[in-house]
């Protein structure tokens, strides 16, 4: 069932998208410098420089954090806390989407606003309700990694006088960096997938990202946008974004599984 | 105190704090809406879970929405259980290690990843138009169901292989066949995961939004067929929130967050309870 959902999918969303990279070329579709779908133009650029931005300040933001935190959970954080914490971060993996981006509307973009300047909408914005989002996927994995490194390890590096830091950092965090690297890579695919909280807080203004706080827009957020109203071309546009970001997600979850192959032959 | 001692205090000192104000800010994050949302709800008193919103800004009452909401989970999971179970006993005792398992495997992976707004495209492509469906809560079920395959599968084959062997064996030795003893040994046992998998399916079905919103369509009534249309509570708090009435959209997100939040901490707990048994 697995694979008819994805055999369908692959090849409804591709033969609905296709037409347009024949139609428009597909350098000048991923290339093209203008979106304006309603004046023939179909540049996605501005889009993917958007989703780009957006995903790498999120893991700046969420990715650095998660990891910290697991690094906290796993060595430092006393037993008493950490069925709290660990309670903590389950929960804020099931939040619903709508509601971070709602709290992004009536919290962050004031903020940001007031604080930083613009209109509170832009990357900036995004990039840091996306962090807060990825933080529990990234934190759960790499906590995973971190305390699957072996005690002997953690107790050898002790033994030699090390400190605490010196063997976390010298020792656990190289035993458990194949881990680490699939937190980050799962919280990019879900940052890059993130649809709704995006939309509410990106601005929605399909140009060439050149500050922090402006409105941009991002390759999710378009096709939700825009499938409301999109006719003709355009709608066929949008399924051909869907075509980029499916390809983007396969060639995640490949990069995934060579990661493991290598690791595992490593062992 | 030596350097590395000093790095060493600085470094668990920024742990420290680090994980601290993760904590804190996601507690700041649900603690707000419910503090916002909560005493809102109490001020329109019970008639906002019974009546329709009214007007055009859509105020007031949410019924329409709960019923959708309700109505779109049950259906996605009542097509998911058997379809997930099926596959996941599949898995978990009749597949060995060839290269169609994998296959299976590498398609549930991709599955889950396949961002929610592709599978609200599909949808729509799909079932709304090819299957002439159009906007309804089918479409909108069928379409989530395809999204909480993977996680369902997942959970349910992890829960059947932690039965342990000496119950199978145990069964077989007593003359049952392959079958029964699934059946009457292997699936009791992990009941209690398989279960927390479905609450941890339902609260994602609940609070998906991207994916519904092209498929079961954002018209605000009350279902009564699975062939109506409906908008769920999710879509409901989308345009409220971006329409700037953030008073009625607190009220959502806390009847929102407390219904997902409450999923999940059920399925916490018994996944917690069915660990202890099984180790």
């Amino acid at each position: 069932m697995a694979v008819v959902g994805i055999i369908l999918i692959f090849t409804f969303v591709i033969s609905a998208g296709l037409p347009l990279f024949f139609k428009v070329g597909p350098y000048r579709f991923l290339f093209g410098m203008e979106w304006r779908p309603t004046g023939g133009q179909f540049g996605i650029l501005p889009l993917i420089l958007g989703t780009l931005l957006v995903v790498a300040g999120a893991l700046v933001v969420g990715g650095s954090a998660g990891v910290v935190t697991a690094i906290f959970l796993s060595e430092l954080c006393p037993q008493v806390l950490k069925r709290t914490f660990k309670v903590v971060v389950e929960l804020l993996a099931g939040i619903p989407s709508v509601v971070y981006g709602f709290f992004g509307i009536i919290v962050l973009i004031p903020f940001i606003r007031s604080q930083v300047g613009g209109s509170g909408y832009g990357i900036l914005s995004a990039s840091i309700i996306l962090g807060i989002m990825i933080l529990p996927t990234v934190t759960a994995i790499a906590e995973d990694a971190v305390s699957s490194v072996p005690i002997d390890y953690k107790l050898a590096g002790l033994s030699l006088g090390a400190t605490d830091w010196q063997t976390i950092r010298q020792v656990i965090l190289p035993a458990a960096t194949g881990g680490i690297a699939t937190a980050l890579v799962l919280g990019i695919g879900r940052a890059i997938g993130e649809t709704m909280a995006v939309l509410m807080v990106i601005g929605n203004a399909p140009q060439i990202p050149d500050s922090l706080v402006k409105p941009v827009s991002a390759l999710t957020s378009t096709i939700a946008l825009d499938m409301a109203y999109a006719s003709g071309d355009h709608r066929t546009a949008l399924f051909a974004i869907a075509i980029v970001l499916l390809l983007i997600i396969t060639l995640l979850l490949i990069s995934i599984r060579l990661l493991h192959a290598r690791l595992g032959s490593a062992e | 105190m030596t350097r590395a001692r000093v790095f060493d205090l600085s470094a668990k000192a920024v742990a420290w704090a680090v994980a601290i104000s993760t904590m804190v800010f996601l507690i700041l994050i649900i603690g707000y809406v419910v503090i916002r949302g909560v005493p809102s709800i109490a001020s329109v008193g019970l008639e906002f879970f019974t009546t329709a919103p009214r007007g055009i800004k859509m105020q007031g009452g949410v019924y329409p929405m709960i019923v959708s909401s309700i109505y779109l989970t049950v259906l996605s999971l009542v097509i998911a259980f058997p379809i997930g179970l099926g596959a996941a006993i599949y898995l978990a005792e009749y597949a060995g290690r060839g290269r169609f398992v994998e296959l299976i495997r590498f398609s549930a992976d991709l599955l889950s990843g396949v961002p929610s707004i592709v599978f609200g495209l599909f949808g729509l492509a799909f079932f709304v138009y090819f299957l002439k469906m159009g906007y309804s809560v089918l479409a909108g079920a069928l379409t989530v169901f395809l999204m909480v395959l993977p996680t369902l599968v997942r959970t349910s084959e992890q829960a059947i292989k932690a039965v342990p062997r000496s119950y199978r064996e145990a069964s077989l030795a007593l003359g049952a066949s392959k079958w029964q003893t699934i059946r009457r040994v292997v699936l009791p046992s992990a009941a209690p995961g398989i279960l927390t998998g479905v609450i941890l399916a339902m609260g994602r079905a609940f609070g998906e939004t991207a994916a519904v919103l092209f498929t079961a369509g954002s018209v605000p009534q009350t279902p009564a067929s699975p062939l109506d249309g409906g908008r769920t509570l999710t879509v409901h708090l989308f345009y409220l929130a971006t329409q700037g009435q953030i008073e009625d959209s607190f009220r959502v997100a806390a009847v929102l967050l407390f219904v997902v939040l409450g999923f999940n901490l059920t399925a916490g707990w018994m996944m917690a309870r069915f660990r202890r048994r099984f180790g």
